[in-house]
């Protein structure tokens, strides 16, 4: 939980300041250590050195093996000494030296035998050390001695062994285990500290079963709890408690609303904080917690403020509207002294503010902008930006904030964020474009950063041409030619090159500015002006650009560049032409060689899923078209998630993805080879359509290399009848030629042998057809759609198990979202209603109302009611349901 | 950072870390946790280690008493918190069981009290600084 720290502000360098470890060094202090095998011991002596150990090793000295074992055995030898506070020195110097196991048995005889000293100091330290240094075998021999110590009645003793135990749980669990009975009867003692630590053990030892936690946390809650801190442990093991049982039912929310009057703070905030984070708690719940801690933010410790603060702003991340009452708490914090708790106020205050107060809000902020550090400015920041999109009307006077406070001193990251906001604000608000557009115009007139200048060019070529009036900001970006450095000059010739090839009325103005910018120092900014200027055409006059050189100017260049660069290379050399057409764009694997030269990679065991591609539809996308073959099929209408076809730990691990297409289906196999030894080629899948008859073989793209753990795809393209949701099962084998991989050097032997891997079989199902697209108001979309296209039948589902059972059949059977939450079925209900909403492929809505009934005591009946943008979809829905 | 740590433990974050923290004369004291933990806990921890060494110190809370009596600020530490795990936050009992150092190894605890522990503590600190 804690660790406590001195930090010693002590400079070497300062002679003024007098420290009896001046000048200490290492090597010094290991010498007077032999005063440790005098005969005649000299306690404080002895002391003495042990305290300069500790201090080199709490600077941040180390000792190396062989000087650790020497003064190890040296400081053995202090047993002798009956001094007390030489034995306790010494405890402290075992504890910090960690001597492995063969030292170790020096020393156990002698803290065995203070273990069953009268002296109860010497009882509880030495049972400390010997836990610190135990192994299991030794554990074994004194764990009668800890177990009579839990239950002792010193109380120092008992704690020292219920503390000890706590950590040997991490490594010597079972034998921890076996002390149950003890650690339970010292939850029962009547010292404050005995219970709290019991306690934490106990639960340590039981946590893996809910029931026993559940029966240990009712008792205490009805027994008495001695100190705080044991209190604060209980809400917390109560609140798992309550977490781990269905919600509905909170018989615990009772006794942390009791905590919340304890007489210790700790105990009060434990349970505020425990009671906001029960999940799915309601405001009713939180109202008494919340109250609480509006009281802690007007308290005069900085510590119970920020405590307060924190947790309110993790609470109005769910919860705003329950925070809105300490809103006028929260607004006097902003002037705190402590800068932390001033930021997560306002931090607090813009999540929870209204719109009426947002102009309020502003002005305070502003004069707390200046004075905190800058990575609290990037926070605020941050959220001023959430609170603009979630009230769009209000741009106005937060842009001028972020505007007025991007003009004023601030580090890189800082000023990124501001301008990042501020380009998020312009995509998304449409009014505030020009506003913003124009502040950021003043912005580059003063920017001290490249990057951000060359990135607003860049940004201002894209959105300015959109614009009603262009032309507003061609002056400023003109004065950037003159003014600034190299790099900017020439973000700058191209965006003005954009604002002319876009809006062919700017055409001959931007010819004389780029004409200037022929007599540029720098070689890239003529370079860019002289290609501009001979391309854009027209030659002064109101053109159009031809669309060929708009696209060759400023479309993206999808090309990877280390694959560009690779081209290039090998153009230098080569006589050839340069073609960019050739240029691969698929990222090829690293050669096995420069993987495996960074140190031993563990084998991440045979179970290593395929991780490496990409899992959302933008990747997909990218992915897809840039394998030729399969980018002239269009852009796929849908694309599952990754299904296994093989089991798990297997030697080759293999998942597909379906994408589907108007008229294709693509499955993308993503495989992994999960053998060190070996490397796959020309790996691809062989599949059985002999079960999809509507489905015909195009192509196989296979892969070329896939070597160990480099997550590689292989696809194949089948073409089916348009428009017509086919089905089919198919049967993979994973086709390829092994090679032996030599494990010293990383290299693939010459020849390979041929070799296949059965995969299990995939199916294309309607519900693939089908996008799971949610909206917010059934009715409205309902009534929408034209009646006349609408499809009612009822099917009988016959016997279900129950009632949500066959609503989910459906469901997933369709592949359609559930809408306002009717997916959930209430139970012992014997009929519901369920709406469903979708995409399906051609892009038709189609909306479907399902009416489940509970006919027999387990038969279930069903009516659909079907609505779409066209008659066929709602057909073809109704099929689906009546063949699946 | 302007703070006012000497009156009053104040608060902040660092990373993902908690710090509490107190200033007095040329020392400061820190206590850290993780940021889900309760801070007034690490306040109580922090207040039983700022007191028993005051206590220990017999109030003459500076650097060069700390660096002088550096062993009985080890033993606070290490009655306080071990590997984490709270043991004590009571000043007056973790300054009892550093000073008991010097007392007679065959009395119990409960007989010994605080200002004979620190007198014989005196005794000791003044003996090894003329060594």
């Amino acid at each position: 939980m804690a660790q406590p720290l001195v930090k010693k502000d002590d400079d070497r360098d300062d002679e003024a300041e007098y420290s009896p470890f001046m000048g200490i060094e290492k090597g010094a202090v290991l010498q007077e250590a032999r005063v440790f095998n005098d005969p005649q011991l000299d306690p404080r002596r002895c002391s003495q050195v042990i305290t300069k150990l500790l201090y080199l090793l709490n600077q941040g000295e180390t000792f190396t093996k062989v000087e650790a074992t020497e003064v190890f055995f040296a400081v053995t030898k202090l047993f002798q000494s009956k001094d007390v506070g030489l034995r306790r020195m010494l405890y402290l110097m075992i504890k910090e030296l960690s001597p492995s196991a063969d030292e170790v048995i020096i020393v156990t005889s002698s803290l065995m035998k203070d273990m069953n000293s009268k002296t109860d100091m010497y009882r509880a330290n030495a049972i400390r050390v010997l836990c610190r240094i135990t192994d299991g075998v030794l554990l074994t021999q004194i764990e009668r001695y800890l177990k009579q110590a839990i239950v002792d009645k010193n109380p120092v003793v008992a704690s020292a062994a219920l503390v000890s135990g706590i950590h040997l749980l991490q490594t010597n669990p079972e034998v921890v285990k076996r002390w149950s009975n003890e650690v339970q009867e010292a939850v029962q003692s009547r010292a404050a500290l005995v219970q709290f630590h019991a306690l934490a053990l106990l639960h340590q030892i039981r946590q893996n079963d809910r029931l026993a936690v559940s029966k240990l946390v009712t008792s205490l809650t009805r027994g008495t709890v001695r100190s705080p801190l044991a209190q604060c442990l209980l809400i917390r093991y109560t609140s798992q408690s309550a977490s781990n049982s269905q919600g509905g039912d909170r018989p615990f929310y009772d006794f942390l609303e009791g905590c919340l009057r304890h007489k210790a703070e700790m105990v009060i905030f434990e349970a505020a904080r425990a009671i906001t984070e029960l999940s799915g708690v309601t405001s009713r719940e939180l109202t008494p917690a919340i109250t609480v801690l509006q009281l802690f933010l007007s308290s005069s410790k900085p510590v119970l403020r920020f405590a307060a603060v924190r947790t309110l702003n993790k609470v109005a991340m769910t919860h705003p509207m329950a925070v809105t009452n300490c809103n006028i708490d929260m607004e006097s914090l902003i002037s705190d002294q402590n800068r932390s708790i001033a930021t997560l106020a306002i931090t607090t205050l813009l999540k929870t503010g209204n719109e009426s107060s947002v102009d309020r809000l502003m002005k305070q902020i502003t004069n707390f902008m200046s004075d905190i550090a800058d990575e609290f400015k990037i926070v605020v920041v941050e959220a001023i930006r959430s609170l603009c999109l979630k009230f769009p009307l209000k741009y106005r006077s937060l842009m001028n904030f972020l505007s007025n406070i991007l003009r004023e001193e601030g580090g890189f990251e800082y000023k990124k964020a501001i301008v990042d906001s501020i380009v998020i604000l312009i995509r998304d608000i449409p009014d505030a474009k020009e506003n913003g557009l124009l502040h950021l115009c003043e912005f580059i007139e003063d920017c001290e950063f490249t990057y951000l200048s060359t990135q607003i060019l860049h940004f201002l070529g894209i959105e300015g041409p959109k614009t009603s009036d262009p032309s507003k900001y061609i002056r400023y970006i003109y004065n950037r030619v003159h003014l600034e450095n190299a790099t900017v000059r020439a973000a700058a010739v191209s965006t003005l090159a954009k604002f002319g090839a876009m809006v062919d009325a700017l055409k001959p103005r931007i010819f004389v500015l780029l004409r200037r910018c022929l007599f540029d120092s720098d070689d890239e900014v003529r370079d860019r002006a002289t290609l501009y200027l001979n391309t854009l055409g027209g030659d002064g006059e109101v053109v159009e650009t031809d669309k060929g050189v708009k696209e060759f100017l400023f479309g993206a260049l999808d090309i990877p560049l280390v694959n560009l660069e690779t081209s290039l290379r090998n153009y230098e050399a080569s006589e050839d032409a340069f073609d960019i057409n050739s240029v691969p764009k698929e990222v090829k694997s690293q050669p096995l060689a420069e993987k495996k030269a960074p140190g031993k990679k563990q084998p991440t065991g045979l179970g290593a899923p395929p991780a490496a591609p990409p899992t959302t539809v933008d990747a997909y996308e990218r992915l897809l078209s840039s394998i030729p073959e399969l980018a002239s099929l269009g852009k796929p209408f849908k694309s599952s998630a990754p299904t296994e076809l093989t089991e798990a730990e297997t030697e080759y691990a293999v998942n597909v993805v379906k994408h589907i297409y108007d008229r294709h289906v693509v499955f993308q196999y993503n495989c992994t080879n999960t053998i060190p030894e070996q490397q796959l080629e020309e790996v691809s899948v062989v599949v059985d359509s002999s079960d999809a008859e509507e489905f015909g073989f195009v192509l196989s793209k296979p892969l070329r290399s896939l070597p160990y753990d480099s997550p590689g795809q292989t696809f194949v393209v089948f073409e089916k009848p348009e428009g017509v949701p086919a089905v089919g099962k198919f049967s993979n084998t994973l086709k390829f030629i092994v090679k032996e991989v030599d494990p010293n050097t990383g290299e693939a032997d010459e020849d390979g042998v041929d070799d296949e891997y059965q995969l299990e079989e995939l199916e294309v199902v309607s519900a693939d057809y089908m996008q799971k697209v949610g909206i917010s108001n059934f009715r409205n979309a309902w009534e929408s759609l034209d009646a006349d296209l609408e499809r009612v039948d009822e099917y009988g589902l016959g016997p279900r198990e129950s009632l949500a059972e066959a609503v989910n059949a459906v469901i997933s059977l369709l592949g359609m979202q559930p809408c306002e939450g009717t997916e959930a079925v209430p139970s012992n209900s014997r009929s519901h209603t369920c709406l469903l909403s979708g995409v399906f492929i051609g892009n038709t809505r189609v909306l479907a109302r399902l009416q489940f009934g509970l006919t027999g005591p387990k038969e279930v009946a069903m009516k659909l009611a079907v609505r779409s943008d066209d008659i066929a979809v709602s057909d073809a829905i109704h099929e689906i349901v009546a063949s699946g | 950072m302007k703070t006012n740590a000497r009156t009053e433990a104040e608060i902040t974050m660092f990373d993902n870390y908690i710090i509490v923290y107190k200033f007095i004369q040329d020392l400061h004291f820190f206590v850290t946790g993780g940021d889900d933990e309760n801070e007034l806990i690490l306040s109580a921890v922090l207040q039983g280690f700022f007191d028993s060494v005051a206590l220990l110190l017999r109030n003459n809370v500076d650097k060069r008493e700390a660096l002088e009596n550096l062993d009985l600020i080890f033993l606070c530490l290490d009655e306080i918190v071990e590997r984490g795990m709270i043991l004590e936050t009571d000043a007056n009992v973790i300054a009892g069981k550093v000073a008991v150092n010097s007392m007679d190894p065959a009395a119990p605890l409960s007989e010994q009290t605080i200002s004979q522990a620190l007198a014989t503590a005196r005794e000791h600190l003044t003996r090894t600084l003329f060594q």
